[in-house]
């Protein structure tokens, strides 16, 4: 009941968008709470989703993705395709072309220099650019003319799209950041904290890890926006604190990321001075297996690199576990509507994503069969399953949040009915989630036997996002246990079919493979997927054009965002 | 006891010294990566890069010595060209925060504002209340005020801030919709109107940080006056005929002030180290906040920063407290 | 009539049959006289026997997931509100996976109390020692105090997490998981929890070590241990006390303050605060979630006071025997 009332709000904030379009300025002030607070306003020095988002209504990319995950143009005249002939027939050349007249909001012309400049900036070798990868294959950038952009590739690359698309890889002023490049970038505090951008807002006042002031920018293109004249964006708390200010006590306009569990949040809209809105991007809530021996009595050099695992490896083990667990609760304990059963690698773009069957429904006597008929039972009668004599028991990490908390309870306790032992380890994201090579408990080092958190990938293409899966990529002490193979998963095959997916260019063949990979990570006991999650915001009654975006900044949009009196 | 004071001073030199080194080889060595918050879609190697950029991978001691010129040479030398206008810092590396890129002393003098105004005034405002309260409960053991101060103190000291902080959000803000649940830090106090919001926005962190404080000095108060009320001392001096607030508020309060002093010597440097939690409650992003923030960052020279200042107040605060005792009772002597 | 001379009234004795009495008597009456102090032993043992024998009494599993019977209210809500899920089988209601309260909140008791005391009497020891060490003995005072400095100056965080990495896995390997975490969280608590009492103790015993009867028992030769128990100790004992009382709420709400670094007990593992931590976003709702581990914190500390106050009144002969 509560779920679908929640739905058609959610449905009925989407059709409440269009309205009447005021002059700039005329709506007042708008407040957006993000729980993190943003530390700077350049996404290439930091990388972290807050600082993107917050830096994304001031300075823009050329194209970026709307809320349906289709490519839009932003700063140019169109998305170069092959078909138009933006993007050359080898693939290894795309060419943007810049719309005349676009001002910098200190007046200046914003030119195709600033674009080669950004690429200069980022991809030098001292500046440490959290945004490297956006750049990976380019091997040039030209400027025939002020509004031509011409991005030279290595290789053929079917997905050309890196490269100044998306809030992750926004364009610098040359004029302002000149004198930043490499190892100066960290001493650029006035630059870092005050970019000068082409977006709907231009900063008044920084104050790292606190608040954002903006107003308008007045030579913003287009002039009858944005319809708010300043903005206050505050950061710090917590997702509950803010779902309150919006929701409750309607103090603030917009709060992002409440990942709350489903009933906090009817709660909290029950107050209601605002409602919640959802989408779906390729965030994947998984529990990765260990295709290792975690044992504690093994040297540093053994633990965790050598295999395999005592039982995981045994696929009646991790199949019982899969089947085990029943993800229609977890969803509506955990996630409500922000969540959806779903045990594909890559549960979105559609396109990609595998539908596997039986993934939706428990199977307790189903597992236990299973086990049973693999010649794994309980031999010394304590209720725990043995494996060539090793006792089925598991230790299970994550990082610390309620949600994840409650899913460990639910999940030991549906292992337990299958005759697995298994014990329960939370630890501080900072540290989980941390690479110090140092602490045992990051999530690469990987000392237990299966881990639940959330992976997910930027844009639409999951090609780079399928490498996790490759052997090569395993970590490991030799790389000081950086690598993102986190199960440890190898396999001949894997390999094989992602080499062959990164020479494919044809869609639906791209597709396929990569279904492929997806299914294999699953059949073969890379992890167990529980949950395809989506981002949940909420947005006051009063504020309009909000449209949740999943692919790209939340704030995409912010030029188009109203007040509805 | 100026000799001493002197002495104390000077040696508080190499005091704050090994602190600091300490405190410097407890961040290197406690696990923690500046790259935990970056999204897992960045690449290790991309990861790499940054680390190396901000200087990571450095040798400790190598670092530790960059730190102690920044902080001890460098950040001075800030100081004086801002107050005189010279350029004695020109071109000179300051102390950069990890997270932020910008100057740590920067931030941490932006968020003294907020921090004094709120964990400032909730120190003022407790010892207002606790010293009466300690006073008046030791003075009438066992009287409804003792028995009531006593019951509202011990709920309010075992009821962490990390409840009765939301709990009054979900009184006054949610339900009464009186104070804003959310602190505005850029509010500025220009005429009354701006003045009575900014009262507003103070009074529910105050409280719940002045309950604290209040329950555990007025504790101390009570229990150290009722050691000094029973002693012959105050015997003799009512027999001499001395009227009952010379006693009390003379005689006997100056003598129980020593573990009141010190309890209130520990509290003042908290109070620049801010309240964590309740600052994060409240969104008053004060140092406690940042501080929590740089944490979880694993913001080295930020954290490093922030707690070697806190240390510096801690051993001067602690100074204070000692010559206080002197003054207090003469009969202790140091030299 | 014989003429027997009565004796002066003021010289009489007016009970000379009483046998001499033992100090710990005295103490005794003196305390038993004190409602508050008996009030507070009172609510203690029944707050330890209920947390040591209620899991036997009611022996639901405070771990048992029962999803159908999820956020269940208190049986004594059905009073004002006949709607409110409710049942005998879950007295005190459930949480949002259907565990049973009264369960969590008897097991979380043992945890918590365990946690508490073995924390506190720690703390108390270590501050208690440092303390007298630096006021008593004048060339030990710089050392141990700017020891404390140090202590009061270092991060708690970073520490924690630096004590995690090195010890969680020997103490584990020796103790198994829940003792190891135990002696874990207990010291972790303690050392970073003594650095008050002792700056307190200290300022105390400066004082007091220059009071006449101190240089008199100096005087008569007793030696420098003795003058610490008889003569020092008893009289910086009321600041101690506040600090027990004080430093027992403090580790209780602490201990679930470490599990979510990954410190403490396993996240299923009951413990008052923690039941408290994670019902807050609830209270609304359910506002017993967060009231009873609340009443339960606040009555173990407040018994735990007032057994201090009346110790201390015993302790004291100038109070005894008025």
């Amino acid at each position: 009941m509560k779920l679908k009332s929640l739905m058609l709000g959610a449905a009925a904030s989407f059709a409440l968008a269009p309205a009447a379009f005021a002059e700039r300025g005329s709506d007042g002030d708008v407040k957006i709470i993000y729980w993190q607070a943003p530390s700077i306003l350049n996404p290439f020095l930091s990388g972290g989703t807050k600082d993107v988002e917050s830096a994304s209504m001031i300075i823009e990319p050329l194209a970026r993705y709307n809320e349906k995950g289709e490519l839009v143009p932003w700063l140019v005249n169109e998305v170069p395709t092959v078909s138009n002939g933006g993007v050359s027939e080898d693939l290894t050349k795309i060419t943007w072309n810049i719309t005349p007249g676009i001002k910098w909001s200190d007046g200046s012309d914003f030119t195709s220099e600033d674009v080669k400049f950004t690429y200069e900036y980022c991809t030098d070798p001292e500046g440490g650019c959290a945004q490297l990868t956006k750049f990976e294959g380019v091997t040039s950038v030209e400027t025939p003319d002020a509004h031509t952009v011409i991005v030279t590739f290595d290789k053929p690359t079917p997905n050309p799209y890196g490269p100044f698309v998306g809030g992750e890889s926004p364009i610098l002023q040359k004029a302002q950041f000149a004198s930043c490049m490499g190892a100066a970038a960290s001493t650029c505090t006035e630059q870092n904290f005050n970019p000068i951008g082409t977006g709907p807002f231009v900063v008044t006042e920084f104050k790292p890890n606190d608040v954002i002031t903006m107003k308008a920018n007045d030579n913003y293109r287009d002039a009858s926006k944005p319809a708010f004249a300043t903005v206050t964006f505050k950061g710090g708390g917590s997702a509950a604190a803010s779902g309150t200010a919006v929701m409750e006590t309607g103090e603030f306009d917009y709060a992002w990321n409440l990942q709350l569990a489903p009933d906090v949040i009817a709660k909290m809209e029950a107050g209601g001075k605002g409602k919640p809105v959802a989408g779906f991007g390729p965030l994947l809530e998984r529990i990765m297996l260990n295709n290792t021996n975690p044992s504690a009595d093994l040297g540093p050099d053994e633990r965790s690199v050598v295999g395999p695992h005592p039982f995981l490896s045994d696929p009646a083990v991790y199949k019982a576990m899969s089947m085990a667990i029943d993800r229609n609760l977890l969803v509506e304990i955990g996630y409500g509507q922000a969540g959806r059963v779903s045990c594909s690698w890559v549960p979105a773009p559609a396109a990609f994503a595998v539908d596997i069957e039986g993934c939706d429904v428990q199977d307790i006597e189903g597992a236990k069969a299973m086990l049973d008929a693999a010649g794994i039972v309980d031999t010394d009668g304590d209720g725990i399953r043995e494996k060539d004599g090793v006792k089925l028991s598991i230790l299970y990490q994550t990082s610390t949040n309620a949600v994840r908390q409650d899913f460990q309870a639910l999940i030991k306790e549906w292992w337990s009915e299958i005759g697995i032992e298994t014990e329960l380890r939370n630890i501080d994201a900072s540290v989980f989630f941390g690479g110090d090579a140092g602490s045992p408990d990051t999530f690469q080092k990987f000392y237990a036997d299966v881990e639940m958190y959330a992976n997910t990938f930027n844009g639409t293409d999951p090609q780079a996002y399928l490498g996790n899966g490759l052997c090569d990529k395993a970590p490991k002490p030799s790389s000081q246990w950086q690598g993102e193979n986190i199960s440890r998963f190898c396999s001949e095959e894997f390999d094989a079919i992602h080499a062959e997916l990164s020479q494919t260019a044809d869609m639906a063949k791209r597709a396929e493979l990569a279904q492929k990979l997806s299914l294999m990570a699953y059949e073969e006991g890379a992890m167990i997927p529980l949950v395809h999650r989506g981002r949940l915001s909420a947005h006051s009654n009063t504020l309009g054009g909000v449209q949740l975006n999943v692919w790209d900044s939340e704030l995409w949009n912010v030029a188009d965002w109203y007040r509805i009196k | 006891m100026l000799t001493y004071a002197i002495r104390r001073l000077i040696l508080s030199i190499p005091t704050l010294l090994f602190i600091s080194f300490v405190i410097f080889m407890l961040l290197q060595l406690a696990p923690g990566d500046p790259m935990a918050q970056v999204p897992l879609t960045v690449p290790p190697e991309v990861k790499q890069k940054m680390r190396e950029a901000l200087g990571v991978g450095q040798p400790p001691l190598v670092q530790y010595w960059k730190w102690l010129v920044q902080v001890f040479w460098i950040e001075p030398q800030v100081l004086i060209d801002y107050l005189f206008g010279t350029d004695f810092s020109e071109g000179k590396q300051r102390v950069i925060s990890w997270q932020t890129r910008s100057p740590v002393m920067d931030i941490v003098i932006q968020r003294i504002p907020q921090t004094l105004s709120v964990v400032g005034v909730a120190y003022v405002v407790a010892i207002l209340i606790a010293i009466p309260i300690g006073i008046y409960s030791a003075y009438r053991q066992y009287s409804v005020f003792d028995q009531a101060g006593t019951f509202v103190t011990m709920i309010g000291f075992s009821v962490p801030p990390f409840f009765t902080g939301p709990l009054l959000i979900v009184i006054f803000s949610v339900q009464l919709g009186w104070f804003p649940s959310i602190y505005d830090t850029t509010h500025v106090v220009t005429d009354w109107a701006s003045f009575k919001l900014q009262l507003q926005q103070m009074i529910m962190p105050v409280m719940v940080l002045a309950l604290q404080i209040t329950a555990q000095l007025s504790r101390y108060m009570r229990a150290s006056m009722l050691d000094n009320l029973g002693q012959d001392y105050v015997r003799t001096a009512r027999a001499k005929g001395l009227s009952e607030s010379i006693v009390v508020l003379q005689h006997v309060l100056r003598n129980s002030m020593i573990p009141v002093v010190t309890v209130i010597a520990l509290g003042i440097p908290s109070i620049f180290g801010g309240a964590i939690i309740t600052e994060n409650v409240f969104k008053v992003n004060g140092i406690g906040q940042l501080l929590l923030t740089w944490l979880f960052a694993n913001d080295l020279p930020g954290v490093m920063t922030l707690t070697f200042i806190f240390a510096v107040l801690i051993v001067l605060f602690n100074l204070i407290a000692d010559i206080l005792y002197g003054l207090l009772d003469p009969r202790i002597r140091y030299d | 009539m014989t003429d027997t001379i009565a004796p002066i009234e003021a010289l009489q004795d007016k009970e000379p049959q009483k046998p001499p009495r033992s100090r710990s008597k005295d103490v005794w009456d003196q305390f038993r006289k004190h409602k508050g102090a008996m009030f507070g032993l009172f609510f203690l043992v029944l707050i330890t026997l209920a947390v040591l024998v209620g899991p036997f009494l009611w022996d639901a599993d405070p771990q048992k997931i029962d999803i159908r019977n999820k956020n269940m209210r208190p049986i004594y809500t059905a009073i004002w509100d006949s709607t409110a899920k409710v049942g005998w089988h879950k007295p005190l209601g459930s949480d949002q996976l259907g565990r049973d309260q009264l369960a969590q909140l008897l097991s979380g008791g043992r945890a918590s109390m365990a946690v508490g005391w073995a924390a506190m009497i720690l703390s108390l020891f270590i501050g208690t020692a440092i303390g007298v060490a630096a006021g008593f003995y004048k060339k030990l005072d710089g050392l141990l105090m700017r020891t404390t400095d140090l202590f009061l100056a270092l991060p708690v965080l970073p520490l924690l997490l630096l004590a995690v990495t090195l010890f969680r896995q020997p103490l584990r390997a020796n103790f198994g998981p829940e003792g190891g975490m135990f002696i874990l969280i207990v010291t972790i608590i303690a050392i970073t929890s003594w650095m008050p009492t002792a700056r307190i103790v200290r300022g105390d015993i400066l004082a007091i070590k220059e009071r006449e009867f101190v240089l008199a028992a100096h005087s008569i030769g007793t030696v420098p241990g003795k003058v610490i128990r008889r003569h020092l100790l008893p009289n910086v004992l009321s600041p101690i006390l506040v600090s027990a009382a004080l430093g027992l709420a403090t580790a209780i709400i602490t201990e679930s303050a470490l599990s979510f670094l990954g410190v403490g007990f396993p996240s299923d593992f009951p413990t008052w605060g923690k039941m408290l931590a994670d019902a807050v976003v609830r209270m609304e709702e359910y506002p017993e979630r967060v009231l009873l581990p609340g009443i339960a914190i606040s009555l173990t500390v407040l018994s735990v006071n007032y057994l201090g106050d009346g110790l201390r009144d015993a302790l004291d002969p100038r109070i005894r025997g008025r």
